[in-house]
Parts: C-alpha cells; sequence; structure tokens
C-alpha cells in the first residue's frame, strides 16, 4: 500500500511544493505589464515571455551584470581552492601544537561571521574600495575556511605511501602536491567548488557593502531591477530577470546532478 | 637526493610538508577576515559615520544609544527567534523528504532535483517571489507573524540541502543492522525510530548547527519579502546593519556587526557540544 502510494505523494509534493511557486515566475514573466500588476497563478492570455525576456535582457544590461559576476567568482574560485589546500594538506600532515592552533583559527570562519562594515573601511585603506580585487579577496576570506575544513578532513583519509612513492623518485613538495596530492582531491574539490559558486554567484549582502554601484553583478543587478520593479509594479521583468539569472545554474546543476548529489553527500557527512 | 639522511626526528615531515604553503592562505585570512574582525572591535566604540572626516573613540555610547532606543534587544531578540525557526522547519521539512525519497526510484531521483532548485536559486530571487505569491494577503503584514512566514521560506529554499545530508546519512545505515532489527520482530515504525534514526545524528549535527548558524547571517530572504517590515519586526541584525550602513551611520552598523559576532560565537559553541555529546549517547 505505502509502495504504491508513495510515488503519488512524492509527485503532489513537487508539483504543490515546487510547481507552484516556479509556474508563478513562469506565468508571471509571460505576461505583459497590466496583467502582472497583481501577480497570480493564472496563465497569461497571450505569452509574452520572449518579448519581456529581451527587454530585461537589454534595458538591465544583464550581459554587463553576468560579466561582472563572472569576473568575480571564477578567480575568487580557483584562489580559495588551491591555497586553502595548500594550506590543508600541512595541516592534515603536520601534528604539532602550531598547527593544531593555525587550524583552529583556519576553521573559525566556519562559524564566526565576516566583519561586514569594518571590511569597507580596510578596503579603502589598502586602495581596494569597490574594485573586483578587494571583492575577491573578501571572498577568499570568507571561504578559505570553508575549504581548508573540508580539504583537511579528506586529506586525512589518503594514505601518505602515495606521497612517499613520488618523494623516493625525487619530487619536492611543490611536484608531489601538483601531481599527486592535488589529483587525489578531486572529489572534495568538486564538491566545494560547487558550494562557493553557489554562494558568491547568489550573494547579494557582502556586494552591497563592497562594490555596490560601482560593479554590477547579476543579484546586484536584480535588487536594482526589483526595488524600481516593485515600485513601478513590474513583476513581469522581475521575474523575466530571475528566470534569466537562475537559468544557468539550473541547467548546469541539472545536466551534472548525479555527480554533484554523490560529491555532496560523500563530503558533508563524514 | 637527501632524503634519507634526514637528522632530528620530524625533519622529514618539515622538509615534505613545509610551513610556507601555509603563507598564501593565512596572509588572506589574516587580511580579510581577521584584520576586519579586530576592527569591529575598535570601531564599535568610536563616531565613525559618512558625515565628517575625522573618527574619534567615544566610549560605550553606540552600545547605550541602540540599548536605550530598544533597537538592540529587539534586533537580537528577532534574529535569535528566525534563527531557531528555521532550524527547526529546515530540519523538519529535510527530514520528512529524505524519507519520504529514499528509495532510488525514477520517480525519487526527479523529485530530489526538483527540490533541490530552491537551493541553486538567489536568495533574493526566493524572497521576490514569496512576496508576489503572498501580495495581497495577511501573511507579510501581521506584526506577530510574518517573521515565522519569513522563516518557512527560508526553510523552504535551503530543505533541499537538508534533505540530501539526511539521505546521506539513511545510506550510511549498514543493512544487517535494520535486518537484526526485523528479525528480532520490532516493527517497522520502532526499527525507524529506535534503529534507523540514531544513525542520522551526525546528519543532525550537520543540518541544526548550518541551519542555525546560517540563519544567523541571514539577509536576502527576509529584504526581498518583507525588507524588515511589518513595524521592523522581521528586521534581523543584518538587515539593521545594511539600513544603518546605508544612512552612513558606520559606527552602529559596526556595533551591531560586533553584537553579532559576539551572539554567533556565543551560541555556537554550546550548540556544537551538546549535539556532539547527543551523537555519543546515541
Amino acid at each position: 500500500m505505502t509502495r504504491r502510494l508513495q510515488p503519488v505523494v512524492a509527485l503532489l509534493l513537487v508539483a504543490v511544493v515546487i510547481g507552484v511557486p516556479l509556474w508563478l515566475v513562469v506565468a508571471t514573466a509571460g505576461k505583459s505589464q497590466g496583467e502582472a500588476v497583481d501577480p497570480d497563478l493564472t496563465p497569461p492570455t497571450t505569452w509574452h515571455l520572449w518579448e519581456n525576456l529581451r527587454q530585461v535582457w537589454v534595458d538591465a544590461d544583464i550581459p554587463a551584470a553576468f560579466l561582472g559576476s563572472m569576473l568575480i567568482v571564477v578567480p575568487t574560485v580557483a584562489i580559495v581552492l588551491i591555497i586553502g589546500s595548500m594550506a590543508a594538506w600541512v595541516l592534515a600532515r603536520r601534528s604539532t601544537r602550531l598547527t593544531a592552533i593555525l587550524y583552529a583559527l583556519g576553521i573559525s570562519g566556519i562559524i564566526l561571521p565576516p566583519a561586514v562594515v569594518t571590511v569597507v573601511l580596510l578596503l579603502r585603506q589598502l586602495g581596494l574600495a569597490g574594485t573586483v580585487t578587494g571583492m575577491i579577496g573578501v571572498y577568499v576570506g570568507i571561504y578559505l575556511s570553508t575549504v581548508i575544513f573540508f580539504v583537511t578532513g579528506f586529506v586525512r583519509t589518503i594514505p601518505e605511501a602515495l606521497e612517499e612513492a613520488a618523494r623516493i623518485d625525487g619530487a619536492g613538495p611543490v611536484a608531489v602536491f601538483r601531481r599527486v596530492v592535488l589529483p587525489l582531491l578531486r572529489p572534495v574539490l568538486a564538491t566545494a567548488t560547487i558550494l562557493i559558486c553557489l554562494y558568491v554567484w547568489n550573494d547579494v549582502f557582502y556586494a552591497f557593502f563592497v562594490i555596490g554601484g560601482r560593479i554590477d553583478t547579476l543579484p546586484l543587478n536584480l535588487f536594482q531591477v526589483a526595488s524600481a520593479g516593485l515600485y513601478l509594479n513590474n513583476w513581469h521583468l522581475i521575474f523575466a530577470y530571475v528566470i534569466l539569472m537562475s537559468l544557468p545554474l539550473v541547467v548546469t546543476f541539472a545536466l551534472a546532478q548525479r555527480k554533484i548529489i554523490a560529491g555532496i553527500t560523500s563530503g558533508a557527512v563524514k | 637526493m637527501t632524503i634519507l639522511s634526514a637528522g632530528a626526528p620530524g625533519s622529514i615531515v618539515r622538509r615534505t610538508h613545509p610551513l610556507w604553503f601555509l603563507v598564501p592562505a593565512y596572509v588572506l585570512l589574516l587580511v580579510f577576515f581577521f584584520l576586519p574582525t579586530v576592527f569591529n572591535f575598535v570601531y564599535a566604540f568610536t563616531d565613525w559615520s559618512g558625515f565628517k572626516a575625522a573618527i574619534n573613540p567615544v566610549g560605550f555610547d553606540n552600545f547605550v544609544q541602540l540599548t536605550s532606543d530598544g533597537t538592540l534587544f529587539r534586533s537580537l531578540r528577532i534574529t535569535i527567534v528566525y534563527a531557531v525557526l528555521v532550524a527547526v522547519f529546515q530540519n523538519l521539512f529535510g527530514f520528512g523528504l529524505a524519507v519520504l525519497l529514499e528509495r532510488d526510484t525514477l520517480v525519487n531521483r526527479i523529485a530530489r532535483v526538483f527540490f533541490l532548485i530552491p537551493v541553486l536559486m538567489s536568495a533574493l530571487a526566493v524572497g521576490y517571489i514569496f512576496q508576489a505569491l503572498l501580495k495581497g494577503t495577511e501573511w507579510l503584514a501581521d506584526t506577530t507573524w510574518t517573521i515565522v512566514v519569513v522563516a518557512l521560506i527560508h526553510a523552504w529554499k535551503w530543505m533541499g540541502l537538508s534533505m540530501l545530508i539526511y539521505l546521506a546519512g539513511l545510506k550510511t545505515i549498514p543493512l544487517e543492522v535494520t535486518e537484526a532489527a526485523h528479525i528480532d520482530g520490532a516493527s517497522q515504525w520502532r526499527t525507524f525510530w529506535s534503529v534507523r534514526v540514531p544513525f542520522l545524528a551526525p546528519a543532525v549535527t550537520f543540518n541544526v548547527a548550518t541551519a542555525l548558524l546560517g540563519s544567523m547571517n541571514g539577509f536576502d530572504i527576509v529584504q526581498a519579502t518583507t525588507g524588515g517590515g511589518p513595524a521592523r519586526t522581521t528586521e534581523i541584525l543584518n538587515i539593521f546593519i545594511y539600513r544603518t550602513f546605508g544612512q552612513g551611520l558606520f559606527a552602529q552598523a559596526t556595533t551591531m556587526s560586533l553584537v553579532l559576532f559576539l551572539l554567533v560565537a556565543v551560541m555556537a559553541f554550546p550548540v556544537i557540544y551538546v549535539l556532539r555529546k547527543r551523537e555519543e549517547i546515541l
């Protein structure tokens, strides 16, 4: 009985809990401005989805915001993963009081909230206020803890004998790290990449303080569009923007979902 | 090579895992994480603002002012209520979904992907969706219950991630254990609660801790659905920080940022300790 009921319940739940909000997005994004003033679940009388998408693409200058997001996300993820796993490797392999203290400091950022106001002051003093470099630095500072935590735990499960073989062949630490350790870290780095991409790609809070108004990213831009749009009752444009902004991540995820789910589940609970 | 002619004990480790590998990470951590945190403790006691160039120490003035007009404790209370509600809802939903979608059938695999879509979407977008969905109802206009609605929305966005982690936990339960319970004559219900659920303790720790601490740092969802209203009853600390910073009251924003830091530090360690202890008992 439960076996036959379970798929029905699962599908119903998907339809109501996920389907309804997503339908609201698509239906509203397909309406004319007049119809979208009071957003509801009725389908548009005539579909204007394509025009609306094109209008926000041009008016809200999505290509520029997309570029801004990419300029920040790509270097952030690369830097945080490389220097984070370098540190994590050494922290996992050396067990002294010094490394224990450094490890505790290194992962403290998982719990402690970043000082978002004073970082602005600091960036000004460093001449990095409002720059892409400053933004990348702030994100790296915030997410290094996550990388150090996950990777250190993972390195401890890798037998050191694998490194020794390379060492006997004469490889120095850099070569051992690059040729032996980094490839072994691939599963945990894949998980960390997804998590950090998600956080940075979607972040609006830290971006406000650091680069708000000087560089556009997709979430900052959405916030502007929506702040103006709510005032003007332009719900159709807000949701057209939401579709354009969410689609890249959702498509990437749908294509890679099996690997990603396996990576997250193996990384998080161990 | 000289690897085999090592001198003092431990020198191999020193040479093969050199400390300079730590330098780039810790320099960036120092500059972009620890220094601003130290600044938090300094500038909370000044009159730093957008209206004048000089910054002067003022002692506890900011704290006194925030305490006396009630803002400090109201924001603190709202933040804690919000975080606890999110942690409860998100875990109930995530746990329920994981149990419902546990078997690897086609329908379940597809359903899981759908529940992950909100996780991938920006929190800001999620906030606008629910603002539109609830527009014209009482749901976002009630001074008592709106905080609960906003917490439900937050839990809706992240329940897919909790579900994944509970699913991973369910997968680690050895089959022999449930079979043994079955042979001993335990009912399905009993097997579930007394045998399988205890195995989920590490997943509970992870999920509760991340939901609690993550929502104390919340901003986007509340900003997009209510902007802190009605009558500032959903103004969690980060909304206050954002608003006062925007008004140029930098010192007040810093003071609240320090309060948030202390709140999280004070709450995090007992929470993680208690949950870890519970893992041992079960």
